[in-house]
């Protein structure tokens, strides 16, 4: 075998190994937070097994809403993966340096909300030992007709995109040398209109169907765009705060605020669209606004979502409030009460407030009030908690490498550690 | 140098061949004939092992020349529901959890065809209510089917004489097409489907009234087992009031195209543009 093949093996191997160490050392409340998740993890595959010798029946859905809370949080987590892009166009496009050393993380961020939504659709299906179905040439997949078929390529796409440039990234700084720019720049580039892309693909999935007045309208896509612009930061804000707390991870304020003032137009415009929204629906009163009445104020005696739907609203009012104005998303203890309520506020309106209105009354007048099951929840906290899983152990190798404290071999003119930032270009 | 580039090339061919080996239709849709006969043989040896009786699976195309169509008489529907519970023994729907291909629905005749105060549940001691009204809703088998164009893995689709069909074999279950349905005539097995084995009608169809697996989707198909043999659909036999109406549309001198040309018909939620092949009409 030729040199360097060796060598780089070597390395690959070396790596492999230091990643393992890394993950096996934690302090006490790293080990509790795994803990944690394998016990949610746990109690999840247990209830799934469940429900696939017993049949989805073991869920609230039925024939009348026969779409639930897993493709809520599928819809959800699709926004998530998608808020990556938030970060990328101003580190990228306007060059505004101090995002770009967190890029990265985003993208992490978005590895781990795909494989999420990847796990919600195949516990939704019926027949999951038949998922390969879908995959060509050994299924069938209706490209370009249906738009669920749109939606597995541009996620699965989306997620390959992610996973190269991140990899790639981290394994070349483990090498203590550059990424290969003609390799992640087009593909960075790529994933902008990508992130914009699975988001409006999944709004079509809804916006599509004419038998739904609740989803058949034009501007279910744009505030799909707007919701997820708010929710996939958040969640970042927090995460980052925290590594900066735990590790010597740094990132400056000024990332921060920007971020949150990115959150505060993107609340705006969200805010708008549902008030157009509700003009439209109210104003001309059609029989089409009984799916916006029964989110809202609900149909005679059938009000169980009407508190969620208000909570939304709060949530997403108090969001906007808080990251508008500089001095609220400046204090640290006002811009996590603001991430935690976009968080809540677009995790409501995005995964009950989405799919169960849109499928209530269903298309013939029925009232069936849906609320989740036991095994619906324990489900969906067992996947929350694989992803958060994956995250953490991402994180825990990644956050080493860009600090240059997890490195193959020095290199003359290698990176000294610190010169990763520059070196995510 | 030569040897390693022919090994490549060997390999490339074998994993090519094997893919496509791997890859032969496996649609019901698609399937060639001698395979859909070998897979209909398997069917029916499945289960008449399953029911300890035979049961006879049809693989009857569609008749050339033939294009069915339906009409019901509101003005004489009864709502006594004897064609749902037809629909039920003939086509194999499950008894427990149930499932109805039909769904009729009590209407108030001060508030006209209005589905948002309409009333499935009925029941009265006697029918018809007064100063009510009765609509059967079933599959409509629209010439424009939003439920298919969503299907992800093609399981789905309008034969060639107007019947919608599922491929239960190939169906993963995710529910789209029930979302794209405005009326409601999909139907989702949520867990495993109950027939007695001495109800099972052992006369069936593979793309209609065959047993079904847990997980699926399933729906009306014009009884596609009996009416692709020249027979009548279940529900149109058992109607004791003659209000339900089956025939070929493309047959000039046949009853269906007599109701279409001659009386008030009417299709539901005609603003979708999902063009039925199932007319309401008002005969008196």
């Amino acid at each position: 075998m030729p040199h360097e093949t060796i060598d780089s093996l070597r390395l690959f191997s070396g790596f492999t190994r230091g990643s393992f160490k890394l993950i096996l050392r934690g302090n006490r409340a790293y080990w509790m937070w795994l803990a944690f998740l394998a016990a949610l993890i746990a109690s999840g595959a247990l209830a799934y097994s469940k429900q696939v010798r017993f049949g989805l029946g073991l869920t609230a859905m039925r024939d009348q809403v026969s779409w639930g809370f897993y493709i809520g949080n599928f819809t959800f987590l699709v926004g998530v993966a998608a808020a990556a892009v938030v970060l990328v166009i101003p580190a990228y496009i306007y060059n505004w340096k101090p995002i770009r050393e967190i890029v990265i993380y985003g993208e992490l961020l978005a590895i781990s909300a795909i494989t999420m939504c990847l796990m919600f659709v195949l516990v939704d299906i019926g027949r999951p030992d038949r998922f390969w179905h879908l995959i060509p040439p050994f299924g069938y997949l209706n490209f370009p007709r249906s738009v669920l078929a749109w939606d597995v390529m541009v996620l699965n796409l989306y997620f390959i995109v992610n996973f190269v440039v991140a990899t790639h990234i981290l394994y070349r700084a483990f090498h203590g040398k550059h990424y290969i720019k003609k390799l992640v720049v087009p593909l960075v580039l790529l994933s902008v209109p990508m992130a914009v892309g699975i988001h409006t693909v999944t709004a079509f999935l809804y916006n599509g169907l004419a038998a739904r007045p609740y989803w058949n309208s034009s501007i279910l896509a744009p505030q799909f765009l707007a919701s997820a612009f708010c929710s996939g930061p958040a969640i970042l804000l927090v995460v980052l705060q925290l590594l900066r707390r735990f590790t010597r991870f740094e990132i400056q304020d000024a990332a921060i605020s920007k971020i949150a003032e990115l959150m505060a137009y993107a609340m705006f415009l969200n805010l708008f669209l549902h008030g157009a929204e509700a003009f439209k629906e109210f104003y001309s009163n059609t029989q089409h606004l009984l799916f916006t009445r029964y989110w809202y104020f609900g149909i005679g005696s059938h009000h169980t979502l009407v508190p969620y739907a208000w909570s939304a609203v709060a949530l997403n009012l108090i969001a906007f409030a808080l990251f508008i104005s500089p001095k609220t998303r400046g204090n640290i203890i006002t811009l996590n009460i603001g991430c935690l309520a976009t968080y809540a506020g677009v995790y409501i309106e995005k995964g009950m407030g989405l799919i169960i209105p849109g499928l209530t009354p269903d298309t013939l007048g029925e009232i069936y009030e849906y609320y989740p099951t036991a095994t619906e929840l324990r489900v969906a906290a067992g996947i929350f908690a694989a992803g958060f899983l994956l995250f953490t152990l991402m994180l825990k190798v990644a956050v080493p490498i860009s600090l240059g404290e997890f490195m193959g071999k020095k290199e003359a003119g290698a990176m000294e550690h610190g010169e990763f930032a520059h070196a995510v270009q | 140098m030569v040897s390693r580039r022919l090994f490549t090339q060997t390999a490339a061919g074998a994993a090519a061949g094997m893919i496509l080996t791997a890859c032969g239709p496996k649609r019901l849709y698609e399937a060639p004939k001698d395979q859909l006969r070998a897979r209909i043989a398997e069917m029916e040896r499945k289960y008449t092992e399953q029911y300890g009786k035979e049961i006879d699976v049809s693989a009857a195309g569609p008749m050339p020349g033939v294009h069915f169509a339906y009409a019901l008489d509101i003005s004489r529907c009864i709502g006594c529901r004897r064609c749902v519970y037809a629909c039920v023994a003939e086509n194999n729907q499950s008894r427990d959890p149930q499932i109805h291909w039909i769904r009729v629905f009590e209407m108030e005749k001060e508030k006209g065809v209005d589905f948002s105060h309409a009333d499935p549940y009925y029941n009265p001691a006697e029918v018809p209510e007064e100063g009510h009204f009765y609509i059967p809703v079933g599959c409509q088998q629209c010439e424009n089917p939003p439920c298919t164009k969503v299907c992800p893995t093609g399981a789905t689709w309008a034969e060639k004489d107007g019947i919608v069909v599922i491929d239960y074999d190939w169906c993963i279950g995710c529910r789209y097409c029930m979302a794209a349905c405005p009326y409601g005539a999909r139907h989702f097995n949520w867990t495993q489907p109950s027939v007695p084995e001495n109800e099972i009608n052992p006369n069936t169809h593979y793309l209609g009234n065959r047993p079904r697996p847990k997980g699926v989707v399933e729906k009306c198909t014009f009884c596609i087992q009996r009416t692709r043999n020249g027979r009548y659909p279940a529900c149109v036999e058992v109607c004791p009031v003659g209000a339900r109406k089956f025939g070929n549309v493309l047959d000039a001198a046949s009853e269906i195209r007599y109701i279409i040309e001659h009386k008030r018909v009417l299709v539901l939620k005609e603003e979708l543009n999902t063009v039925p092949r199932f007319f309401y009409f008002y005969a008196t």
